[in-house]
C-alpha cells in the first residue's frame, strides 16, 4: 500500500477567482466558466425551492383523502409547477451548468471553456425563460401536467399554458448552447496528453450528455411552438376536433422526453464515477466499459421513446421494439452499477459525506432500475401505467438518483469552489436524512401504485390513505435533509475551516491547483502523462 | 376496504397471469438489490480507510466480469421481454364470442352504454365468467379507463375508438379510474364496477326504465338523419346497402382497402371517403353528432348482419 502526501496547515491563496473582481459587474459580466457556475447555483437553488415548496404543499394535501388544503384545481397547478421547475429549470441544469462548468476546463487543464462569452449568454437566456415562467406560475398557473398532453394543453385548459410554455422554450436554448460549448470545448481544449481514454468519467458523461442537449432540446421546442400554433391560431395540428392527431404530440413529446431523462441522469452517474474513485482511492473497475456504457445509453435513449405510449393504440409491432430497446438501454446503467460495487472491492473505502451520497446513490439507482423493468414489460406495464408505481419509479431515478449524484457532487468539490470545508459530521447527519426520507417518501409509493392508485388524483378512495400519510411524513424528512446542507454551506462559504488544494487527497487535474482556483486555472497548460485516476505508484499508471 | 393495502384485488382470468409476471420481476428485484447492498455494505466496512493517507493496490478491471455482467442480465431481460410481450398481446385481444360495452369519456364523467340499451354514468355493471369487450372513445381530451381489480387500463383517445377486455371472475364492486390526467376534475372522474351474477345481471338490464337497444336507437337516427335515402335496406342508390357491411372488406375510389371495423363505420359518418364505384356525394356530420349518437349508429350497421350475408350469388 502506498500513501498520498496530505497537507497539514493549508491557506488560501493571496488571489483567487472569488476576489480577483469585485463588484456587481465583475459577476453578471463575467466569462469565468467558474463564476458562470456560481451563477447558476444560485439561480437553480432559487428553482429548487419553488419546486420543493409545490411538491411540500402536494404532500401536505394529499394527508387526506378528500384533500386537506386545497380544490383540485390548485392541486393541479401545484404538480404541474413542480414537475415542470424540477425537470426544465432545476435538474436540466443542476450537475451540467454548475458542476460541468466549474469542471470540465479544469479537467481537462483548459483555461476556460471554448466560447465564454456564449457560456454567459446560456445563462441569461436561462434566467429569460425562467423569469417568464415563474411569472406565469405567479399569474395563476398552469394545471396541464409537465407532459402537456394535448387536446387538454392547446383546447381545454384556461390556465397560463402560453406563457409557460414560451418560459420552457427559452430555456431550452441555453441548454442547447451549453450543450455545444461542451462539445467544442472536450474535442479541442484538452491539454497535451490529455487523450480520450486518460478523461476522467465525468467528462465522457458531460459529453454524452452535451450531444443529447444539442439533438433532442429542438424537438421540444419544435413540439411547444405546434401547441402555441394549435392554441392560438388553431391550426390543426393535434386536437382531432381541428383535424389534428392528439397521439402525434406524445411521440414528439417522448422523443425528446426520454433522452431528457438521460440529461438528467448521464451526469449524476458521472459524479459518481468521480466520487467512488476519490472516496475509494481507487481507479475506476472498468474504465473503459463505464466511459461507453455512458455512450450507449445516450445513443439507445433516443430510440425508447414509444415505452411511454403502450396503451396509447400504438401499433403491438411498434410497442415490441420499444418494449425490446427499453430493456437494452437497462444493460449499460446495470454495468455501471455493478463496476462502481467492483471499484470498492479492495479500496480504500472512505466514510466521508461525498462517499457516502455515492453509497445511496447506488442504492436507491439500483432500486430505480429495475422498477423500471416492470415498465418496459409490456404486459406489467398495463396496469402499473399513470399510476404511483411509474411515480415511484422515477424519483428513485430522478431523486434517488439525480440529486444523491448533484449533492455528492457538490460536496466533493465545495473545498474546490470555496477553498473551505463544509462541516463532515453535519454533513453525514443530512446524507442519512436525505436517504431515510427519501425511501419513506417513494417507498410507500410502489405499492400505492401496485394497488391502483392513479397519479395527479388530487383526490382519492380513503383504503389509500395510511400509505399516503406515510408518504407525507417521509417528505418531512426528506425536506429537512436539503435544508441543512443550505445552511452549513452558507456557514461554510463564509467562515469553514480552510481546506487547500487537495483535502481528500484524490487525484485529477481539478486536485493539483489551488483552492479556489486562480482565474485562469492553471500557471501554465499542464501536460498530462497519465492516466485518470492515477493512485497507484507512479510507473505503472502511464496510460 | 382494508386499511393497509398491499394488493389489489385479483378479480379476472387476466389479474392472476399478470400477478405472476409482477411477483417474478419484485423476486428479481430484491434478489438484486439485495446483492448489490449486500456487497456494497461488506466492501465498505472491510475496506474502510484505516489511515488518512493510505492508497490501496489499483487494478484495471476484468473482462471475463465485465462480459458476465453484460450478458447475464441481457439473457434476464429477453426472458422478461417474452413472457411480458404474451402476456401484452393477451391482454390485447379479445376473445371472438365477447359482449359489447361502449364507453364515452368526457370531462368528468364516464358514460357507459350497454347494447341491449341501459345508460349509466361512472358505473360499470357487468356479469360475472362472461368475456366483455369495451369499445371506447372520448369527447374532449385523452383519458383512460383503468380498472385495477381487473389488471386492465387503456387510454380513451378523442378521434379514435380504442378497445380493452376482461372477463371478471368474482362478484363484488371495485375501482374504477381515469388514470389518464384530462384536467381538473381529473380525480373526480372515478366510478365502481359492478360484477354480478349472470341471473341478477339480466335483471339489473330489465330493471332499468324506458329503454331501447342500442341498435333501435341507431336505426331510428338513420331513419331521422335520412341516410335511408342514399343508403337503402336491399341494392343500391347513390350509395351502397350498409346490409352486411360489418366485418367486410371495402375498397375506396382512391384504390385503399380497408377492413369495415367500428372504428371505420365512425371515420365513414364523421369525414366520409368515397367509395370505388359510388360518387363522392356523402356530406360530413361532424359536430351535428356526439360520440353516443355515433355509436347508436354503429350499433344499428353492425346489426344489419355479418358479411356472410352480403355474398351474393352468381
Amino acid at each position: 500500500m502506498s500513501t498520498v502526501a496530505l497537507e497539514t496547515t493549508p491557506t488560501l491563496p493571496e488571489v483567487h477567482y472569488l476576489n480577483a473582481d469585485y463588484g456587481w459587474r465583475s459577476w453578471l459580466f463575467t466569462t469565468d466558466h467558474k463564476r458562470i457556475a456560481w451563477l447558476y447555483l444560485i439561480s437553480i437553488t432559487f428553482m429548487f425551492a419553488i419546486g420543493g415548496l409545490s411538491a411540500t404543499l402536494m404532500r401536505l394535501n394529499l394527508i387526506e383523502p378528500s384533500g386537506l388544503l386545497f380544490e383540485p384545481a390548485s392541486y393541479n397547478k401545484l404538480f404541474t409547477a413542480h414537475g415542470l421547475v424540477m425537470i426544465f429549470f432545476f435538474l436540466t441544469q443542476s450537475i451540467p451548468t454548475v458542476l460541468g462548468n466549474f469542471l470540465i476546463p479544469i479537467m481537462i487543464g483548459a483555461r476556460d471553456v471554448a466560447f465564454p462569452k456564449l457560456n454567459l449568454l446560456s445563462w441569461y437566456i436561462y434566467v429569460l425563460g425562467a423569469t417568464i415562467f415563474v411569472l406565469s406560475l405567479l399569474t395563476g398557473g398552469v394545471d396541464t401536467g409537465w407532459t402537456l398532453y394535448t387536446p387538454l394543453s392547446t383546447t381545454y385548459a384556461n390556465t397560463n399554458v402560453l406563457s409557460a410554455t414560451v418560459g420552457i422554450f427559452i430555456a431550452g436554448f441555453s441548454s442547447i448552447l451549453t450543450g455545444l460549448n461542451f462539445i467544442v470545448t472536450i474535442h479541442k481544449m484538452r491539454a497535451p496528453g490529455m487523450t480520450w481514454f486518460r478523461l476522467p468519467l465525468f467528462i465522457w458523461s458531460m459529453y454524452a450528455t452535451s450531444v443529447i442537449f444539442v439533438l433532442a432540446m429542438p424537438v421540444i421546442a419544435i413540439t411547444l411552438a405546434l401547441i402555441a400554433l394549435e392554441r392560438v391560431w388553431h391550426v390543426g395540428i393535434f386536437d382531432p376536433g381541428l383535424g389534428g392527431d392528439p397521439i402525434l404530440f406524445q411521440h414528439l413529446f417522448w422523443f425528446f422526453g426520454h433522452p431528457e431523462v438521460y440529461i438528467l441522469i448521464l451526469p449524476s452517474m458521472g459524479v459518481i464515477s468521480e466520487l467512488v474513485a476519490a472516496g475509494c482511492r481507487k481507479r475506476i473497475f472498468g474504465y473503459s466499459f463505464v466511459a461507453f456504457s455512458s455512450v450507449s445509453i445516450a445513443a439507445i435513449s433516443f430510440m425508447v421513446w414509444g415505452h411511454h405510449m403502450f396503451l396509447t393504440g400504438q401499433s403491438v409491432y411498434a410497442g415490441l421494439v420499444f418494449s425490446a430497446l427499453s430493456f437494452a438501454v437497462a444493460i449499460p446503467s446495470a454495468v455501471k452499477i455493478f463496476n462502481w460495487t467492483a471499484t470498492m472491492h479492495k479500496g480504500s473505502v472512505s466514510y466521508d459525506a461525498p462517499m457516502l451520497y455515492a453509497i445511496g446513490f447506488i442504492g436507491l439507482f439500483t432500486i430505480g432500475g429495475l422498477t423500471g423493468l416492470f415498465l418496459a414489460s409490456m404486459g406489467t406495464d398495463v396496469h402499473l401505467h399513470d399510476t404511483y408505481f411509474v411515480v415511484a419509479h422515477f424519483h428513485y431515478v430522478m431523486v434517488g438518483g439525480a440529486i444523491m449524484g448533484y449533492l455528492g457532487g457538490l460536496h466533493l468539490w465545495w473545498p474546490k469552489m470555496t477553498g473551505r470545508l463544509y462541516p463532515e459530521a453535519w454533513a453525514r447527519f443530512a446524507c442519512l436524512l436525505v436517504f431515510v426520507g427519501f425511501n419513506l417518501t417513494f417507498g410507500p409509493q410502489f405499492i400505492l401504485g401496485y394497488v391502483g392508485m392513479p397519479r395527479r388524483y388530487a383526490v382519492y378512495p380513503a383504503e389509500f390513505q395510511v400509505l399516503n400519510v406515510l408518504s407525507s411524513a417521509g417528505a418531512s424528512i426528506l425536506a429537512v435533509g436539503y435544508v441543512i446542507p443550505l445552511i452549513y454551506f452558507i456557514w461554510s462559504a463564509l467562515k469553514g475551516p480552510i481546506a487547500g488544494p487537495n483535502p481528500w487527497g484524490a487525484k485529477g487535474l481539478e486536485w493539483t491547483i489551488a483552492s479556489p482556483p486562480p482565474t485562469h486555472n492553471f500557471e501554465r497548460t499542464p501536460i498530462v502523462t497519465e492516466e485518470a485516476y492515477a493512485y497507484g505508484p507512479e510507473e505503472a499508471h502511464v496510460g | 376496504m382494508h386499511l393497509f393495502p398491499i394488493r389489489p384485488p385479483e378479480a379476472s382470468t387476466l389479474a392472476p397471469q399478470w400477478d405472476h409476471l409482477f411477483y417474478f420481476l419484485t423476486l428479481l428485484t430484491v434478489f438484486f438489490s439485495t446483492l448489490i447492498f449486500a456487497l456494497v455494505f461488506y466492501f465498505a466496512i472491510k475496506y474502510r480507510r484505516r489511515q488518512k493517507d493510505e492508497v490501496p493496490p489499483q487494478n484495471e478491471g476484468n473482462l471475463i466480469l465485465e462480459l458476465g455482467w453484460t450478458i447475464i442480465p441481457s439473457i434476464i431481460c429477453v426472458f422478461i421481454f417474452g413472457w411480458s410481450s404474451q402476456l401484452f398481446m393477451r391482454s390485447q385481444r379479445p376473445p371472438a364470442a365477447s359482449t359489447e360495452i361502449f364507453v364515452v369519456g368526457k370531462q368528468w364523467m364516464w358514460k357507459v352504454q350497454h347494447p341491449e340499451g341501459p345508460r349509466e354514468i361512472n358505473q360499470l355493471h357487468v356479469p360475472v365468467g362472461v368475456p366483455i369487450k369495451l369499445t371506447m372513445t372520448s369527447e374532449d381530451v385523452i383519458h383512460d379507463f383503468g380498472i385495477p381489480a381487473f389488471r386492465i387500463k387503456k387510454d380513451v383517445v378523442p378521434g379514435i375508438y380504442s378497445t380493452e377486455w376482461f372477463t371478471a371472475t368474482a362478484t363484488g364492486e371495485y375501482h374504477l379510474f381515469c388514470d389518464q390526467y384530462c384536467g381538473m376534475g381529473h380525480s373526480h372522474m372515478a366510478g365502481t364496477v359492478v360484477v354480478m351474477k349472470p341471473e341478477d345481471y339480466e335483471r339489473w338490464l330489465t330493471s332499468q326504465m324506458n329503454v331501447k337497444p342500442m341498435a333501435a336507437e341507431g336505426e331510428r337516427l338513420f331513419g331521422q338523419l335520412g341516410c335511408n335515402t342514399c343508403h337503402p335496406g336491399q341494392g343500391k342508390n347513390a350509395g351502397p346497402s350498409l346490409q352486411g357491411l360489418f366485418g367486410s372488406q371495402v375498397k375506396l375510389q382512391n384504390g385503399q382497402t380497408l377492413a369495415a371495423d367500428e372504428g371505420f363505420i365512425r371515420q365513414a359518418i364523421l369525414g366520409p371517403q368515397a367509395v370505388a364505384g359510388y360518387p363522392a356525394l356523402m356530406p360530413t356530420f361532424q359536430g351535428q353528432l356526439n360520440e353516443e349518437e355515433v355509436l347508436e349508429l354503429v350499433a344499428y350497421i353492425k346489426s344489419l348482419g355479418p358479411p356472410a350475408e352480403r355474398k351474393t350469388k352468381p
